[in-house]
């Protein structure tokens, strides 16, 4: 196997502005600054040819953002970013346009990011025929054929995105990014909105076009049923870190990471009945001042004193199982 | 049989839009215990927060209940004038919403919008009333709620400004709690918290529960009951084991099997074809009818609910396990 995109030591710092209810609030005598968030923070993500990653954490951790570093839609802070092994940014203009075709985002709402006044045939459309892939008089039965692939109707062509339904919405969204013949696909959230029934459709789907087109997945999702249905392999999130990285097997039969083994023992199952929940410790730490050391050391079952001092590192502490956490070290520490 | 908390029966509430009439809620009826929980499930438009909208007489124009008995300890709600209704809201039933800022008030501290929650209905003082806050806080796992209580919603994460949300719905410990998935927009880590602290109270307060989701694998954890919706009629009801072991109409037993599960990795997952018909001018007959794999001419005509197991209740000319009941 290869690696086809790859993020090295990857960062990514905001600087936060208020929310209108803090603005509001402001009026009324609070005091609310705008601070520096650190969304992503030196992350290494190497993502095989014909792979399916999936991505987890909570919310705020820096999944979107680390998808968009992935795709190109944001610059980083610091690190570097590679496609076949190549530093993107190093790379001829002309070079840099022919791989930006090739990653494509499926968004979270697929509403919001299909502009509603343009028709089906054009969202679809356009970029093929502004990058070249076809000729402009090629573009209705190319966008038929694509529709009719993700499961829509090929007459739907003239419609605008609101005559549309949720599932319906979700599936020209996909075939948007499939129109200029991506390699790597990174979906963020991008059956979050659907609905169960709906859902499972939209999820066989990209299963049959990752074997009908070859296609590679960084698929962000805080659903760990859907992520573990789907992916080959998943990287958990702390605020702005990855804690822990393996096969889905491996992560969902030997856990490492503490923050994972909460994570997972809070998945609503089917099969789980009045289940006594049990309430974990703690608050999830705002990303503006994550704590030191370990991010997840305050609402850590197993903190030790030099959780709260120093960061701990991915580490392979099994084949290919990756995690940061301070209890690999006790074998050589006691 | 315990006499029930809540009683909904035959409840209608359509809505009069210049296209037609959207039938959202549909001859709905069930009933709730004290200290029970009820799960109402459905897909997204099927009429699950306009029945609890509907409990709460908070329907807006153009819709209307048109129909229907809401018994709250025996009394109809639909007969009380609209300063009587007041009085019960917040007070005997209290709604939590998905987005906590429908309750709370951005630009009012925690403490200023809890007090006027409690003295709005019990005469009390205001010392009184801030101890109240102070314990419905640390109530549902809010630390150090002393000096939380000075804050703005801003100041709170998600998760907790939902957890003060459902602190001002417990100050008056209502009888009844109608939850419209509070933590759907939450980590579940975070969603655990929280399902934790109700179920705690359904269980310690007596409290009647009413949780609304689309999430099946919630309700399992969760529910005493389950009560399924679609399209604006509920299509199945019983206990949790039996629904989700056994269910007995097609979208359910349909809607179980499309959840991704353990150990079916990488395979298709079954899937409902079609899907989710307008309720405007919705035509008679099952309206499951263009999506179920078991409809036939029968079909045409609107399914009554049966009970073809005691206990349960279902709305179709075809259940799933008829014929090993029959
Ligand atoms: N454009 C931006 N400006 C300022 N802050 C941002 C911006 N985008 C993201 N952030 C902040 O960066 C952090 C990470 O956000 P991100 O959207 O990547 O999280 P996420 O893991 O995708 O969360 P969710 O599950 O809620 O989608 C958050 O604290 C967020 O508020
Ligand atoms: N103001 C309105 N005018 C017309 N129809 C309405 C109006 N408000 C709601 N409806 C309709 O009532 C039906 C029931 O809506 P409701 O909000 O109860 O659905 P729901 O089951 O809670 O869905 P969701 O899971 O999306 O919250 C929907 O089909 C909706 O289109
Ligand atoms: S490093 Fe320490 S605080 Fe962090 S997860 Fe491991 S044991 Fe817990
Ligand atoms: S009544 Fe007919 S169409 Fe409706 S669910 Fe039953 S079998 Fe299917
Ligand atoms: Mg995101
Ligand atoms: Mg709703």
């Amino acid at each position: 196997m290869s690696v086809l995109l790859e993020l090295r030591g990857a960062s990514k710092r905001f600087v936060k502005t208020l929310d209108t209810a803090a603005r509001l609030a402001n009026l009324f005598g609070a005091n609310a600054r705008e601070e520096i968030v650190h969304a992503v923070d030196a992350v290494d993500l190497a993502v095989q040819a014909g792979e399916v990653v999936g991505l987890v954490g909570e919310s705020g951790c820096g999944k979107s953002t680390l998808g968009r570093l992935a795709v190109g839609l944001l610059e980083p802070s610091a690190g570097t970013r590679l496609w076949r092994g190549e530093e993107v940014a190093q790379l001829p203009a002309a070079k840099q346009r022919e791989i930006q075709l090739k990653i494509q985002m499926i968004f979270q709402d697929p509403y919001a990011s299909l502009n509603p006044r343009m028709r089906v045939a054009d969202i679809v459309g356009e970029a093929p025929v502004v990058h070249g892939l076809i000729e402009p008089r090629e573009q209705k039965d190319y966008v038929a054929q694509l529709l009719l692939r993700v499961g829509l109707d090929a007459s739907l062509l003239r419609r605008f995105p609101h005559q549309f339904s949720g599932g319906q919405r979700a599936r020209i969204g996909i075939a948007r990014a499939l129109a200029v013949k991506p390699e790597f696909l990174v979906c963020d959230e991008a059956v979050a909105a659907l609905d169960v029934s709906i859902q499972a459709q939209v999820l066989n789907l990209f299963m049959e076009l990752r074997e009908e087109f070859k296609l590679t997945y960084l698929f962000i999702s805080h659903d760990l049923g859907v992520v573990q249905h789907l992916s080959d392999r998943v990287v958990i999130m702390y605020l702005g870190r990855v804690v822990e990285a393996a096969s889905t097997e491996e992560i969902y039969a030997r856990a490492n990471h503490p923050y994972t083994q909460a994570l997972l023992a809070e998945v609503p199952r089917l099969d789980l009945r009045r289940k006594s929940f049990v309430s974990i410790k703690g608050e999830i730490p705002s990303p503006l001042a994550p704590p030191p050391g370990c991010h997840f050391h305050p609402r850590c079952p197993h903190a030790m004193p030099r959780c709260r001092i120093e960061q701990p590192h991915l580490r392979e502490i099994a084949p290919l199982h990756f995690s940061a956490c301070h209890l690999n070290d006790d074998v050589q520490g006691a | 049989m315990t006499e029930s908390t809540l009683r909904v029966e035959n409840l209608r509430t359509h809505f009069f839009t210049r296209q037609g009439v959207v039938k959202a809620v549909e001859d709905v009826s069930f009933s709730v215990g004290a200290g029970r929980i009820l799960g109402l499930v459905g897909e997204s438009g099927s009429g699950k927060s306009m029945t609890g909208y509907s409990i709460m007489g908070l329907v807006d124009p153009p819709g209307r209940v048109v129909a229907g008995r809401i018994l709250l300890g025996g009394k109809d709600l639909r007969t009380l004038a609209p300063d009587e209704m007041r009085k019960v809201r917040g007070n005997r039933i209290a709604m939590i919403f998905q987005d906590p800022m429908m309750t709370l008030n951005p630009v009012l501290r925690v403490d200023t919008q809890m007090i006027e929650a409690i003295q709005a209905h019990a005469d009390v003082s205001r010392a009184a009333a801030l101890e109240r806050a102070r314990d419905a806080l640390a109530r549902v796992g809010i630390p150090s709620p002393q000096e939380r209580l000075s804050a703005y919603p801003h100041q709170f994460s998600g998760g907790m400004r939902q957890r003060v949300a459902i602190a001002i719905a417990l100050l008056n410990k209502p009888d009844l709690i109608i939850a419209d998935e509070p933590t759907t927009a939450l980590d579940v880590t975070i969603q655990g918290q929280i399902l934790f602290e109700m179920q705690k109270l359904a269980r310690e307060s007596g409290t009647a529960l009413i949780w609304i989701t689309h999430d099946l694998s919630v309700i399992a954890g969760l529910a005493d009951e389950i009560c399924v919706m679609y399209a604006g009629r509920i299509v199945e009801h019983g206990s949790v084991d039996q629904v989700l072991d056994a269910p007995l109409h097609p979208y359910t037993h349909g809607l179980i099997d499309s959840v991704p599960s353990r150990g079916r990795r990488g395979e298709p997952l079954r899937q409902i074809p079609g899907m989710t018909p307008s309720l405007l001018d919705l035509a008679p007959g099952c309206a499951f009818r263009d999506r179920c794999a078991r409809a036939d001419g029968a079909c045409a005509e609107d399914p009554a609910l049966s009970s073809p197991v005691a206990g349960r209740q279902v709305r179709c000319f075809h259940p799933l396990t008829q014929s090993a009941v029959a």
